[in-house]
């Protein structure tokens, strides 16, 4: 039982993600991270991380892909060329991926870690839990957690200034800087 | 005090003297910096005197006095101190420099008046005095050679003097080439004596040079014929000659003083000095008094034809110091510089004389332009006569005694040098023409235009600036010759300083008179006592024989001089016309220039054309545009990773972390 | 399942994101394509979490969680500025660092 919900999340997993690299239209990609993001979160539950999971679905699959699907609406789609301007880039862009995933592959498998080829240790219960996420997160990660919080407001700042409205003097040079 | 205090004195003077108008170059007025430089040689000739005293006070075997101011150089074997030795020799020239050094500042307060270079003027000659005081003080070869260097660069700032006229700055340039020639000579032989013998100073050196030589070992040969080459170089014998004449660009107190009375006597000293080197290498002291000879010849000749009156004056000089050179060469030492003192005086009252005309013609130094000038400048006119009898070797002047002492003493040695006797009374007889050739042109004859006017107006004739040799047009501002021209008539400096040479040029000789008194051999003795030929003396009748000879030549000279300038005037320019191609050698100075012009300028020149244009433009150029050019390249290709393109930036990332993990995966397994 | 198989998952999913990211030219797939490689990291991490099981690798996932949401919403307001300015949206034409 427990394989089959990990192969359907597997392979949810993996054709979001080769949807993602493949579909022309942006927007599409963004639509198939969604369902990537879906499928990883299931496969967070069988690993007991019921909080990991729900966090993922309300925040990356909520949140951060709300985001993406309004600037990929604001933005559109782009024509991108055929032609490929930088040489080799198009035969070594897969080959090295390749390369990549059978190097780490052979990593995981060829090392001595003890516990792979099992199932691992049994865990206790509330393992996972938010009740035992938040101890550890308050407990032994505060600093971590503080940071974190800190850098969330610096991107909140740091998109504000992006993107946010010019006044007259810079408008003025953009349009020279871009005419 | 003892001698050598007063020896240090006698350096310092001048130098102070250099240093005070130098520092004070604006400030001086007028004629003051050179009343200051005439003070202090002044004071360096009284300190002089003051050392010739006390040494004489001193027993005669202990007449070698060192005085050593400084440690200079003392490591790994080396030893040079700055030290100074008073002896019979170096005192003996350090009165006669710094005496006639004094006479001749006198005559340029007065002479150089209204050049605008006069303070500076000063000071470069105060400052020759000093280094050729330095060089005949030094008392080790370290020493000589630094003063030897200072004197070469206080000619060449002389001659140069004034430096606009181009045809000065090219003497100047070729007097300074010469003498470095003359002084890597000298350098060479400096480090041949410290490697045969151990020591530069000049008492050690002699004590333990009979010890380190063989007779004419080729070791001692080549020293003293490097000694040579410095002795010849800065005394202008053949074949480094070719300067002196070109030397007289200078103003005409610096012919006197260096090109006739000091620098140029600097070869002589210094050979009269090395004497104990010099006996034991007899061949190189052979090679010497025929080079001497030679170019008393060569020099005696030339000067029977030239036409402009400081160059006749110049290859006179130059004549002389071969007899000066055959003289110590062969043993002669007190006769050679005897002959050394009185030619001092008498040519630098030649010069000052000359100067005197000069100026009386506007600048001009032609002789066939001039003639009768004896009304118009009576003094001068004396000056001249007296200096030119006593060249001439007239009896009873100084010269007669001098110049003639060394041929008796070359054939008292008998054999081989009785050349020099023979063709030493030639050249006599070509001094004695030569000598009165000036004197009869200038002296006698109708006055030409300038003495016309002289006579009548009392004012000296005036006429646009130019360079006499190339007639191309200057200005009396400074860098060139003063607007005014002072002649010894109208300047009594010039006429006190001319006035004190023509005594002493008349009533030198009585210093020694063979059979009556021999002061200068008695003086000299402890410096050459050592020496086997200085033991060889002429009897009295011998020499009393020789120098009647001598005499009776020069009267025939001058009588030559008289039929063929004053009473048929006309027979000489039969002579030039029959011996035409004789005459063109001889004015063109036995081609020594064009010489030396194809033999080493031309060489030089294509060497350095050579280097150039190929191994500067493609050794060296290529060397270094080379490594650029690769250093640029490598650059080049280097820089087309930086291509602006984020994908490619990532492709190298991620390729290098394959890379790497491949690594660690094979060293792992 | 045995924790392997969660690994060799997530090292397939990084691979895929790397090749995303090397082959396209817009700069918001790009975006999406890192997004691939931050979750394939925290497969790994959360299945390790399971394999040790210690909370900590979850937790450590929750912050890679944060980061990349700021890295997203830094890098959309980026794209935001670039399409204002009338840019053309192609990582090739946006060259201006090259040396």
């Amino acid at each position: 039982m427990e394989a089959v919900a990990f192969f359907a999340g597997a392979i949810g997993a993996l054709g979001g993600a080769i949807a993602v690299v493949g579909l022309r239209n942006p927007f599409y990609s963004v639509l198939a991270l969604v369902v990537h993001l879906v499928s990883l979160a299931g496969l967070f539950l069988l690993l007991h991380a019921e909080f990991v999971a729900a966090a993922q679905v309300v925040v990356y699959a909520g949140a951060v892909m709300v985001l993406y699907v309004f600037v990929a609406a604001y933005v559109g789609g782009i024509q991108e060329p055929v032609w490929e301007p930088i040489p080799g880039q198009r035969l070594l862009a897969p080959l090295l991926g390749g390369a990549l995933f059978i190097e780490l592959s052979i990593a995981v498998l060829g090392s001595s870690l003890r516990a792979l080829g099992d199932e691992g240790p049994t865990i206790p219960a509330g393992f996972g839990s938010p009740e035992q996420i938040g101890t550890v997160l308050l407990e032994r990660f505060l600093i971590g957690f503080e940071a974190a919080s800190m850098l969330l407001l610096l991107a909140a700042v740091g998109a504000v200034v992006l993107a946010g409205r010019k006044r007259e003097g810079e408008e003025a040079a953009s349009e020279e800087a871009t005419s | 005090m003892s001698a050598t205090t007063y020896a240090w004195l006698v350096l310092l003077f001048p130098l102070g003297g250099s240093i005070v108008i130098a520092l004070g170059y604006r400030t001086w007025s007028g004629r003051t910096a050179g009343w200051i430089g005439t003070g202090a040689i002044a004071l360096s000739f009284v300190n002089a005197i003051a050392a010739f005293v006390q040494l004489q006070g001193e027993p005669a075997k202990a007449r070698h006095l060192t005085s050593t101011l400084w440690d200079y150089a003392n490591a790994a074997g080396l030893d040079i101190k700055l030290g100074i030795l008073v002896d019979p020799l170096s005192v003996f020239m350090i009165l006669v420099v710094s005496g006639v050094s004094m006479l001749i500042h006198l005559y340029s307060v007065g002479y150089m008046g209204s050049d605008r270079g006069y303070t500076r003027f000063f000071s470069y000659l105060n400052f020759f005095v000093f280094s050729m005081l330095l060089l005949v003080l030094a008392g080790n070869f370290v020493l000589l050679i630094v003063g030897w260097a200072f004197v070469g660069f206080a000619s060449y700032a002389l001659i140069s003097f004034w430096y606009r006229r181009a045809t000065a700055t090219g003497a100047g340039m070729k007097a300074f080439v010469i003498n470095v020639v003359g002084d890597v000579g000298l350098v060479f032989a400096a480090i041949l004596i410290f490697r045969e013998l151990g020591t530069f100073d000049y008492l050690e050196v002699f004590d333990r040079a009979p010890g380190g030589f063989h007779t004419n070992e080729w070791t001692i040969v080549a020293i003293c014929l490097l000694i040579l080459v410095g002795a010849f170089a800065k005394s202008a014998q053949l074949p480094l000659h070719t300067w002196l004449p070109d030397a007289m660009e200078g103003p005409t107190p610096v012919s006197a003083l260096i090109h006739a009375a000091t620098m140029v006597t600097a070869g002589v000293y210094l050979i009269a000095r090395t004497h104990p080197l010099f006996e034991l290498a007899p061949t190189a002291a052979d090679i010497a008094a025929f080079t001497g000879l030679a170019t008393l010849l060569v020099a005696g000749s030339i000067a029977l034809v030239v036409t402009d009156l400081k160059r006749i004056i110049a290859y006179s000089t130059m004549s002389q110091i071969g007899y000066m050179v055959v003289g110590v060469s062969i043993g002669a030492y007190s006769a050679g510089l005897f002959h050394l003192m009185t030619h001092a005086f008498f040519k630098a009252l030649l010069f000052m004389a000359a100067g005197s005309v000069i100026a009386a013609m506007a600048n001009r130094q032609d002789i066939d332009r001039m003639s009768g000038f004896g009304r118009a400048m009576t003094f001068t006119s004396v000056m001249l006569i007296i200096g030119s009898l006593a060249l001439a070797g007239f009896p009873f002047t100084s010269g007669f005694f001098s110049k003639d002492a060394i041929l008796s003493y070359a054939s008292t040695r008998g054999g081989m040098y009785e050349i020099f006797t023979v063709l030493g009374y030639v050249g006599a007889l070509m001094t004695a023409i030569y000598s009165f050739r000036i004197v009869f042109r200038v002296v006698a004859g109708e006055p030409c235009s300038e003495a016309e006017e002289l006579a009548e107006t009392g004012h000296v004739v005036h006429a646009e600036p130019e360079n006499p040799a190339t007639g191309d047009v200057e200005d009396t501002d400074v860098g060139f010759p003063g607007p005014e021209h002072h002649i010894a008539e109208q300047a009594p400096t010039m006429r006190m300083a001319m006035g004190a040479l023509a005594v002493l040029a008349l009533i030198g000789g009585v210093l020694q008179i063979p059979g009556v008194d021999d002061a200068i051999t008695k003086f000299l003795e402890p410096t050459f006592e050592d020496s086997a030929l200085a033991a060889i003396q002429p009897s009295v009748g011998d020499e009393w024989r020789d120098l009647t000879i001598g005499g009776a030549i020069a009267v025939v000279g001058i009588f030559m001089a008289y039929l063929l300038y004053v009473a048929r005037p006309a027979s000489t320019a039969v002579l030039v016309r029959r011996l035409r191609p004789l005459h063109t050698f001889l004015v063109n100075k036995w081609y020594f220039d064009e010489l030396i012009d194809v033999a080493i300028v031309r060489p030089a020149l294509a060497v350095g054309s050579f280097c150039n244009r190929v191994f500067e433009r493609l050794v060296v150029q290529g060397l270094v545009a080379g490594t650029v050019d690769v250093v640029r390249g490598a650059g080049g290709v280097v820089r087309t990773a930086q291509s602006g393109f984020v994908r490619s930036y990532a492709l190298l990332l991620i390729g290098g972390f394959t890379g790497l993990g491949l690594y660690f995966l094979l060293s792992s397994s | 399942m045995a924790v392997e198989w969660y690994l060799v998952l997530s090292a397939l999913l990084f691979a895929v994101g790397a090749g995303g990211v090397l082959i396209r030219r817009s700069p918001l797939v790009i975006l999406l394509c890192l997004e691939l490689m931050l979750n394939a990291g925290n497969l790994a991490l959360v299945a390790f979490s399971r394999m040790l099981g210690n909370a900590d690798g979850q937790v450590f996932a929750l912050v890679v969680m944060v980061v990349a949401a700021c890295e997203v919403v830094v890098g959309l307001g980026l794209i935001v500025a670039i399409y204002r300015r009338r840019l053309p949206l192609n990582v090739d034409e946006l060259r201006g660092l090259r040396g």
